[in-house]
């Protein structure tokens, strides 16, 4: 009987009970309601008696709402009330939230678009950015244990971190008792010859202790054995992974095979892991007591040698670096000449691989997150506007029971899912971003090789999103939340609290602030690689050709045919057509390598080294300062008369003239040169920026002597024949040379290579590299910054514009002309533009401070910069708001005051 | 007037013992307990099914009695109630409270407790 349930249903709507619990309590009431009205019909009571006694029973005076209610209300599920609050699980309401989220999103696509376009640029930005610094800084080496890896420099006076002399590293290893061994390392370069066309191999020299050292376990075959790292053992190689694969085919049997270099007979022994990098990545290592040198056993020659050593379990740093400096002492005291004022200074592999980048990484770390920052208050505006547009749903929801939180808790949903999808698309700009950048700037990043996006990356990506959404949706959430839902519900209620263009004002006034920062950042490393470019190198770069070359194996081993090797390849490249003229050197400008050797003025005996300066030594043929167009200020350059029959004569730089002979004329003053002895000063010529178009003035070394290769002593010419570098003047483009060149070289026994060809140019761009990345990345984000703050206020002003179109109809409809229309909303604007800018400026000043060790030729607080980042932002700031300005005096006062 | 003043104010303390000594041994469902309540107590006592039921659903809760829905033939399905292990064990431990309590009334108003 059907109408039994219906008054008990009745009975039980106030109790909110589960729809099936319901069905099964008025069942069952129902079955005794029935059973109850039977038996009183039986009784012989009348039939509209016994329904209402049955009924009574049941039910009446709303007893059984009130027992009922006591027992079914403890923790009975609640039917789910969208925007109700209430005990109902978390997770079932995300998942509501979440489909309530994308239909809500997926219905204004426009503004989904634009959002998550603004936030997947930061996002993507910062993944990129992270994905750098994870790669760079964060990912660990590929050693065992790489924290307790340390490399130990000798130190002195001129140099933090100097290499080491070879008998020096020996006296430490046997002395420490703070590392589990020591190793050590010198880069060489190697001809490789005996199997088709010559070629050069990058090679390091190292020590047998070497890869134990590292923890290093070789791909194939065995590690080097202390026996064949001693003089006149016969010469075995461990080969690089690539070298291997590449150029032997990944030959299986390669062990035990032979391979000439420097012609030298080298047997293969072992293979490297493919991810072995130490410092560069060389093709071949060698024994470093194969490197013939004589300067290997000396104490004075620091042959760029680096040692390496692994702390013992429990030692710290500081302890080892006590230990190795004490043990220095000692050498110092028993070396005077060669080891006073040595000392020795451990750092962290790490550091020395990175160290350098840091600083640029930090401040572009710093940089891309206020890019973020930016996109956020952009979105946050957005949802500010779009929050308004919805005031009405909140209010019914509010209006029909729904708590604060739970609508914050919808909006925040609704956020965060607008940023993670922002995040999918961000990962995405990430990917094509990070190889774009590095494409922009080859080389100029240590470990470049390990940046990829790796789960680390993906991860850092989604706590960004998250915290993201958060971050942009807090305020509109709130804002939104907190709306009175009676005002609202005001059919024609016009605008929105004060809360919201209170926060709307601050969103745009640090976007603006921030693009400050970031255009200041930007123009100021604009400045320092345009003044960069401008600073004179002190020669002529344009039009050179550069390229390191080898001489053939038979010449090497022929001590007095190297120089007249060198002078028929001269003589052979000169002569082809556009080729204006051509010089051999040791050492290039800019390019990284040093070559600082102790002298001291006079003709006397070599003091001790403390007493010793340092200046960057070159060994030349007589064209070289024609060829690189290097002015002569005094006396001449060398010329073929100067040989090993005539006395040694030298030519300085102006530096080295003016700090050495202050006021005196150097010319035919001597001047002495470790290992090479007294040499006459023949001329002088103009100062080379050496180290660096930027570095070179606040060098600590500046002197330069050029020494002429036809004096170098034959017991020198082997290893002074090695990594030598032709330069070659040239009428045509100097890279439309390199196979004339490249054929003249290789000479009549076609053995002789040249590699590592660049231009000068090329040269000294690459010194740029760094700062020229700095520099792209900053201006990169600083364009973006200027994009979205250029939107926030547009965004902003329109819709105040449009907020505000019966106010503006009121002042037309009274009277107010077109300027004063337009002068009214652009006050509005550039207000908030200008308290941005002020507030920007003061903010940039402080942190562009940050930033000066990478800038060159201007301040931090350059005036100029700052005018410039001033007019362009404003300008910026006007135009936004020029076209919504142009709008309002385009409102009818009849159609605006007709709303009403 | 004296019916009403023993429904409100005995019933309360001891309708739970009532219900499981009533289901002892055999399920029944809420009409039949309501029903037997009145038999035996002669009249005296009776349960409105807007207390009863609520009550029943109380001891369920409690895990006391399990309700199920029983269908035989030719009848509409009635929720039949029965003891749980643990319902017999609260039982009993009423029963002599319950007994050691009307008894100790009995001493005092000076009723002889047979």
């Amino acid at each position: 009987m059907p109408e039994w349930k219906e008054q008990i249903r009745k009975q039980l709507a106030g109790l909110n009970l589960a729809p099936a619990r319901e069905a099964e309590i008025a069942e069952e009431l129902g079955q005794h309601a029935e059973d109850r009205y039977a038996e009183l019909q039986r009784g012989g009571a009348p039939d509209a008696d016994a329904r209402r006694m049955a009924l009574e029973e049941i039910g009446g005076h709303e007893l059984l709402a009130r027992e009922l209610r006591t027992v079914e209300r403890a923790n009975a599920p609640q039917p789910i009330v969208f925007g109700a609050q209430g005990n109902d699980s978390i997770v079932a309401s995300l998942g509501l939230d979440l489909r309530y989220g994308f239909r809500t999103l997926r219905k204004s696509p426009g503004f989904t678009m634009v959002a998550m376009l603004a936030l997947a640029v930061g996002i993507g930005a910062n993944t990129a950015i992270f994905s750098v610094v994870n790669g760079v800084l964060l990912h660990p080496l590929a050693y065992p244990d790489p924290g307790r890896l340390l490399l130990v420099f000798e130190s002195n006076a001129d140099f933090n971190q100097s290499s080491v002399a070879y008998p020096n590293f020996l006296d430490w290893r046997r002395e420490s008792r703070s590392f589990t061994d020591m190793g050590a390392i010198r880069s060489d370069d190697f001809n490789f010859t005996g199997r088709g066309e010559p070629e050069h191999l990058s090679g390091e020299y190292v020590s047998s202790s070497l890869f134990p050292t590292l923890g290093v376990a070789l791909f194939m075959g065995r590690n080097f054995l202390p026996q064949e790292d001693r003089q006149g053992a016969a010469c075995t190689v461990i080969l690089g992974y690539g070298f291997w694969k590449q150029r032997l085919g990944a030959d299986p049997d390669v062990l035990g095979k032979a391979l000439t270099l420097n012609a030298k007979t080298c047997s293969a022994i072992g293979v490297l892991p493919a991810d072995f990098r130490f410092r560069e990545s060389a093709q071949v290592y060698v024994p470093i007591e194969q490197f013939g040198s004589i300067e290997l056993r000396t104490r004075e020659s620091h042959m760029g040698l680096v040692g390496v050593g692994r702390l013992k379990p429990g030692v710290t740093r500081e302890a080892a670096q006590a230990e190795i400096a004490s043990i220095s002492a000692v050498l110092a005291r028993q070396y005077p000449k060669t080891n006073a004022g040595h000392g020795a200074r451990v750092v962290p592999i790490m550091d020395d691989l990175v160290g350098s980048i840091k600083p640029t990484l930090m401040l572009l770390v710093g940089a891309v997150g206020f890019v973020l920052i930016i996109a956020c208050a952009n979105v946050a505006n957005l949802l500010l506007a779009r929050s308004t547009a919805r005031k009405r749903e909140f209010a019914i929801r509010a209006a029909l029971g729904a708590a604060r939180g739970r609508i914050l808790r919808q909006l925040l949903t609704e956020s965060v899912l607008l940023s993670v999808g922002a995040g999918v698309l961000g990962l995405l700009l990430a990917h094509w971003g990070t190889r774009l950048v590095l494409a922009a700037a080859p080389g100029s990043l240590p470990r470049s090789e390990e940046i990829s996006i790796d789960p680390f990356v993906l991860l850092f990506t989604l706590a960004v999103s998250v915290v993201t959404g958060i971050l942009f949706g807090l305020a509109p959430a709130f804002l939104g939340a907190n709306a009175n839902p009676q005002e609202s519900l005001k059919e024609g209620a016009r605008g929105a609290g004060g809360g919201r263009h209170r926060a709307e004002s601050i969103f745009v006034a640090v976007e603006v602030g921030l693009a400050v920062i970031l255009l200041a950042g930007a123009g100021l490393m604009i400045q320092s690689v345009w003044r960069l470019l401008r600073v004179d190198p002190g020669f002529n770069p344009r039009k050179l050709l550069t390229a390191q070359v080898a001489l053939s194996p038979q010449v090497m081993t022929n001590p007095p045919a190297i120089l007249p090797a060198y002078e028929q390849m001269l003589a052979r490249v000169a002569a082809i057509p556009g080729v204006q003229s051509a010089a051999i050197t040791s050492l290039i400008p800019l390019s990284d390598s040093d070559t600082e050797n102790p002298f001291w003025p006079g003709g006397g005996p070599q003091p001790t080294q403390d007493q010793m300066t340092f200046a960057m030594f070159s060994i030349v043929t007589p064209d070289y300062p024609t060829v690189l167009q290097i002015p002569l200020r005094r006396g001449r350059f060398f010329t073929e008369q100067d040989n090993l029959a005539s006395p040694p004569v030298i030519v300085i730089d102006e530096v080295l003239a003016r700090q050495v002979f202050p006021g005196q004329d150097p010319l035919g003053k001597q001047i002495g040169i470790m290992v090479l002895g007294a040499a006459r000063i023949v001329g002088v010529v103009g100062h080379v920026k050496l180290w660096g178009l930027d570095t070179d003035d606040k060098a600590k070394i500046r002197d330069q002597i050029y020494f002429p290769l036809s004096q170098v002593p034959e017991k020198f010419a082997t290893e002074g024949a090695l990594g030598l570098t032709l330069v070659v003047r040239s009428t045509p483009e100097p890279l439309s040379m390199v196979s004339a060149v490249r054929a003249q070289v290789a000479g009549p026994t076609q053995d002789q290579p040249i590699y590592t060809v660049r231009t000068m140019e090329q040269i000294m761009s690459g010194s740029l590299a760094e700062r020229r990345f700095t520099m792209l990345v900053l201006c990169i984000f600083a364009a973006t910054a200027l994009l979205l703050a250029a939107i926030g206020i547009y965004g902003v002003m329109s819709y105040a514009v449009n907020r505000r179109a019966h106010e503006i109809g009121v002042r037309v409809a009274l009277g107010a002309s077109r300027r004063e229309i337009t002068g009214l909303v652009l006050r509005q604007g550039m207000r908030l533009a200008g308290i941005g800018l002020a507030a920007g400026l003061a903010a940039a000043l402080a942190l562009t401070r940050l930033m000066a060790a990478l800038l060159y030729g201007v301040r931090p607080a350059d005036p100029a910069t700052l005018v410039a980042v001033t007019l362009l932002l404003g300008g910026i700031a006007l135009l936004a708001c020029y076209i919504p300005a142009r709008r309002a005096t385009g409102v009818d006062p009849v159609a605006a005051l007709r709303c009403e | 007037m004296e019916e009403r003043s023993i429904d409100r104010e005995w019933k309360k303390g001891s309708a739970e013992l009532l219900l499981l000594s009533l289901l002892e041994g055999v399920p029944r469902h809420g009409y039949e307990i309501g029903k037997l309540i009145e038999q035996r107590s002669e009249g005296a006592l009776r349960f409105h099914a807007a207390s009863l039921y609520p009550l029943l659903y109380r001891l369920e809760k409690r895990g006391w009695i399990q309700g199920r829905w029983v269908e035989k033939s030719g009848q509409r399905r009635r929720r039949y109630y029965r003891l749980t292990a643990q319902g017999r064990k609260v039982r009993a431990s009423q029963r002599q409270g319950w007994q050691t309590f009307a008894a100790a009334i009995g001493r005092i108003i000076g009723v002889q407790n047979a």
